[in-house]
This record gives structure tokens, C-alpha cells and sequence, in this order.
């Protein structure tokens, strides 16, 4: 199990370091706060998880879309894209933006950007998991902010009422929204009150810590969905970005690159 | 679907929404990858017996149109076919970015059963009749639109979306029980072709879904004034038949007559292909106008509108002696 996480510290690691260096290499401003806070939470996934590309068995949805760089980060070390495709983030037509374009062959599931619709289409495939007896699971991560819309409330109901138990929704609760902090009725405290409120099950865990995030997926229910609620830090990893929500969407000059990746290194 | 004078007249009693129901059990017999989904409005799409018949093949999503949306998109991608029924504008309106998103820009094949459109929903008034929804679909990507013109081609086109992979699809329902029917003989459908229904000389008229029965009666009156107008059929809006720009050259005057507002349905499209072929057919629109109107019942709105039988006769004579 420790060589587990170990390995998964690792992966972490390498993915924060990706998300450094493309969001460098591409020169303009991208999401980088919003993806440092769920690396913790895509690695344990990846390793934890049997997600694959030919023959799906569990299913990833990233539904805060702009937490791709992240999602790109990892489907690279997992070998379903190529380092000189990454080199390709947020250049002129390419496939890889701000969000993710659904691309199966390279285990994009979804198009997102608009907030509050990947959990929906998670509950379309967990349905059919369910109808199939195919015994996976399907995991979606939501941002707090992304919490606010609700249509992401409208699917969280029919995850209960289908008995949706091999559903999981992971809400990266980094405590920032687009303008700023978090208002105070979507906090991590509101946050799990309102999923238990739902009718999920509940397990709520440090974001970063991928112990408490692996038994937090062991901890499923015989009859309804699991909610994680991850308490994160947004810009996680780098001192100079951590709850400064100027890195919700940045630009990193060389210099402050090269501080980035001294500050990963240390952590 | 055995198509015959009895079934077609039993149908148009029944209407639009009773006979999808009924159509869709038909399918459900032939095609066990289809799954049925409604936002609240099962009852009110025929699909009571559907349920009891069919349990594991109906699922009751609650009133929340956007995620009924995201649901079925996660259906589709598991291989199911995928109807959902709603209003046609808590669908076209309410869940319209879920369709641009899941059905548009990820293209998942969903056919989307649009309620009640036009003025069909009379009493309920404006915030359920589907006034601008070919305006607001045909906007989106990689969707049809589909607007049969009475139950038998109703039937015809769910069980063409049924068995063929035609993609993400609005298919809009108009009329009410009793509504004309349009189609007398059983014909061919095709996806994405129109229908000529009657040959003419004076004037071209293009038209979609059940106000194609009130044009078939005007249409009658005509020839007794020795009026002979040619009737064109547009059920799919989108990919529309390019061939109606021939058509379209032929004659001096072209009407199109929808219930749909007279913004960017298929008096626009028909518009655009007139600018874009630079042909010199003048263009007339007998349409909803660009407000919200009175509510009554169906067939009041229509004479209300000059869109029953009686005002298009008036309207085509009026237009044809300004020739």
C-alpha cells in the first residue's frame, strides 16, 4: 500500500510539473490554480481506478472543464498522448484548449467548458453501467464553484433516485470561484451538507492526501452515490500561487516559471 | 406500421402525442437498445402503456430538461437509442445549451421529441407553445430537424430515427387530435427529402408539419377559383433538400406558411437560399408575428393568425392578384 502511494506521490509530482511546463511553453494566460488543486485527486484516480481507452471500464468525467490542463497532464503520463502532442496546449487550432474536446481515442470522454453538465452524462453512463451489469464505476469531478449551477443539483437527484451507487462525484473544494473566494453557503462545511442533504453518501478527506482520497472511494455505499468532498488548495504546490487567485487563469513568464518549478521541488 | 386509410384516419383523432406513444411500443417490440425518457411528461407523450409494458425501458427523469439532456447523451454513448419527450420550448429553451453541448458539439444521436410546438398547446398559452424553437435549433451544429406533417409521417420518421443512425435530431410536433391529415396514400419517406404533395402552376408553397393540412384544404377552395398551386413538403428543415432552390426557380411567387414565428424558421431558410443562389422568385411569409399573441383554443389561434384553411385562401388570392 505505502509503495502504492509512494507511486502515486510520484505521478502527482509529474503531473504538476506538465502543468508547469506547458502552461509555460504555450505563452498565454491558462487555468492554472484550478488544476494545481486536483492533481492529488486525477492521480489517485488514474492509479486507483481501471480507466482505459479501447474497451472502457471505469469512466472519467473532468465536469470543471477548466481544470484540463490537468486531465491533459495525466493522460500523458498514463501513455494516451504524446509528449509532442502536449506541446500542442492553447497554440492556434490546436485540439488541446482551455477545455477538454471529447476525443476518445486519446480518453477525452466529454466536451466541457460549460459548467454543471458532466455530471449529468455521468449518470447517463452509470445508468447503462447498471443496466449492463458491468461492475465499474464512474467518476466525475465538479469544482465548488461549479456547485452553483443547477442543473449539477438536477443530476444529483437522479443519482439518488436511480440507486446510482457506482457513481462518484469528486467536488475539488479549493475554496475559489472565477471572481474570488468561495461565497460563504458554498464552503467545504455547506458543501457536504448539501450533498448529504441530496441523499449521497458522503466522505469528505484532504484533497491532497492520496491515503485519505483512496479510502474515501473505498468507502462506497450498497445503495447510493458517494460524494468526496476534497478539501484542496487552489495553486497547490506552487508557494507563490497557493490561494492567490490570480493563477485561476495566468500567464507564466520565464522567470516566474523557473520559481514554480523550484517551488514543486521543494514541496 | 401498417399504413391504410382506417389506421391513418384513427391516428390523426388520436394526434401527434398519443400516436408517438403508440409508435414508440411498436418499436420498443422491434428494437431492445431503445430507451425512452421523460422530463414529467411520459403521460402526456402516450407513454402511459409504455411504461407498464416496457418498465426497463422508460425512465421517469423528473422536471429538470437539462439534465434529462446530459442523461440521455450518457445513454447514447453506451449504444442505447435514446428518445426523450418534453415541451418543445422547455427543450429547445431550457436545455438548450445541454443540446448544443452533448448533442451539438459532442454529436451524441439523441432524438429529442419536441411537445406541443406551434400553437398546439392553446389554453396553456405562450410559455409552452414552441414559437421559436426551428429558430433557436437550426442554430446548433450537427442537428436535425425533423417536423412531420401529420401521424402517419410521424410514424415513418421515429421508426426511420429508430432503426438508422442518423444522429442528434429535434423532431417537432405539432397539431392536435383531430388535426387534418395530410397523407392520404402510404408513400416513401426519406430522411432529408421533401415531399411534393400536389403539382401547380400559379404559385409555390412550402410548407412543414400539420399546417400542411389547413394548406390542403385552402388548396381545394383554390382550384375551384382555378387557382393550381404546388405544395411542397419540407419535413427536414435541417439538412434541408437542396433541390427545393429548383423548384423554387420555377415559379414567379414563392409562400412559405409555418407556425413558427416569422424570425428564422423556414421562411428564413428559404430567405438565405434565395439570397445565396440569387434567385429572383419573390418570397412571402405567412407566419406567427415576432410577439406574443392571445391565447384560445387551437383552432382559434390558427383562424386568429390567418392560418386556418380559410385565411390562406384569402391570403394566396390577395397575393396573386398583385401579380
Amino acid at each position: 500500500m505505502l509503495k502504492k502511494i509512494n507511486q502515486i506521490q510520484k505521478l502527482s509530482y509529474k503531473i504538476r510539473r506538465i502543468i508547469l511546463d506547458i502552461s509555460y511553453n504555450c505563452g498565454e494566460p491558462s487555468h492554472i490554480g484550478g488544476a494545481l488543486s486536483i492533481v492529488e485527486i486525477l492521480s489517485t484516480i488514474y492509479s486507483y481506478f481501471d480507466i482505459r481507452i479501447n474497451k472502457p471500464l471505469d469512466r472519467f468525467i473532468l465536469s470543471k472543464g477548466h481544470g484540463f490542463l490537468a486531465l491533459l497532464s495525466v493522460l500523458h503520463c498514463k501513455g494516451f498522448v504524446k509528449k509532442k502532442d502536449l506541446l500542442r496546449f492553447q497554440k492556434n487550432e490546436s485540439e488541446f484548449i482551455a477545455h477538454p474536446i471529447m476525443n476518445k481515442s486519446i480518453g477525452i470522454e466529454t466536451s466541457n467548458g460549460s459548467l454543471g453538465q458532466g455530471l449529468s452524462f455521468g449518470v447517463g453512463l452509470a445508468i447503462s453501467y447498471k443496466r449492463k451489469n458491468k461492475d465499474n464505476s464512474i467518476i466525475v469531478v465538479v469544482g465548488d464553484g461549479e456547485c452553483y449551477e443547477g442543473s449539477l443539483w438536477e443530476a444529483a437527484i437522479t443519482a439518488t433516485e436511480q440507486n446510482l451507487n457506482n457513481l462518484y462525484v469528486v467536488v475539488d473544494c479549493n475554496g475559489y470561484q472565477n471572481d474570488g473566494s468561495i461565497n460563504k453557503m458554498m464552503s467545504y462545511g455547506e458543501m457536504k451538507k448539501k450533498w448529504k442533504g441530496f441523499g449521497w453518501n458522503i466522505n469528505s478527506c484532504d484533497g491532497h492526501n492520496i491515503s485519505a482520497l483512496i479510502s474515501a472511494f473505498k468507502k462506497k455505499s450498497k445503495s447510493k452515490p458517494t460524494a468526496i468532498i476534497a478539501k484542496t488548495t487552489k495553486g497547490k504546490g506552487v508557494n507563490f500561487m497557493e490561494n492567490n487567485n490570480d493563477w485561476h487563469h495566468g500567464r507564466l513568464t520565464k522567470e516566474l516559471y523557473l520559481q514554480s518549478i523550484k517551488s514543486i521541488n521543494l514541496d | 406500421m401498417n399504413f391504410n386509410s382506417t389506421n391513418a384516419n384513427q391516428w390523426s383523432r388520436m394526434g401527434p402525442r398519443a400516436m408517438f406513444g403508440k409508435f414508440m411500443l411498436d418499436i420498443a417490440k422491434k428494437n431492445k437498445k431503445l430507451i425512452v425518457l421523460s422530463a414529467d411528461l411520459g403521460r402526456s407523450s402516450g407513454l402511459a402503456r409504455f411504461k407498464i409494458e416496457f418498465p426497463n425501458q422508460y425512465i421517469s427523469i423528473g422536471i429538470s430538461e437539462q439534465n434529462l439532456i446530459g442523461v440521455a447523451a450518457g445513454l447514447a454513448d453506451e449504444g442505447y437509442k435514446v428518445f426523450v419527450t418534453s415541451f418543445a420550448p422547455f427543450l429547445s429553451m431550457r436545455a438548450s445549451e445541454q443540446i448544443r453541448m452533448n448533442l451539438g458539439y459532442m454529436k451524441h444521436g439523441v432524438n429529442l421529441v419536441a411537445l406541443g410546438s406551434g400553437l398546439s398547446m392553446g389554453f396553456l398559452g405562450n410559455s409552452h407553445f414552441g414559437l421559436e424553437d426551428i429558430a433557436i435549433m437550426r442554430t446548433i451544429p450537427n442537428l436535425n430537424i425533423t417536423c412531420p406533417a401529420d401521424c402517419s409521417e410521424l410514424g415513418k420518421v421515429l421508426n426511420d430515427y429508430a432503426f438508422n443512425d442518423r444522429g442528434p435530431s429535434y423532431i417537432r410536433l405539432t397539431g392536435i387530435p383531430g388535426s387534418e391529415k395530410v397523407y392520404e396514400k402510404n408513400y416513401k419517406y426519406k430522411f432529408g427529402k421533401n415531399m411534393t404533395l400536389s403539382k401547380g402552376d400559379d404559385i409555390l408553397i412550402l410548407s412543414h408539419g400539420s399546417i400542411l393540412g389547413q394548406i390542403k384544404l385552402s388548396l381545394k377552395s383554390l382550384k375551384k377559383m382555378k387557382i393550381s398551386a404546388e405544395l411542397v413538403n419540407v419535413v427536414s428543415l435541417k439538412p434541408i433538400d437542396e433541390s427545393v432552390t429548383k423548384i423554387i426557380s420555377k415559379f414567379k411567387k414563392v409562400i412559405t406558411i409555418e407556425e413558427h414565428t416569422t424570425v428564422g424558421g423556414l421562411g428564413s431558410i428559404i430567405a438565405e437560399k434565395i439570397l445565396k443562389y440569387k434567385i429572383k422568385t419573390e418570397l412571402h411569409s405567412f407566419s406567427l408575428p415576432d410577439k406574443f399573441g392571445p391565447t384560445a383554443k387551437y383552432n382559434h389561434l390558427l383562424k386568429y393568425h390567418g392560418l386556418d384553411a380559410n385565411g390562406i385562401t384569402k391570403k394566396i388570392i390577395k397575393l396573386l392578384k398583385k401579380i
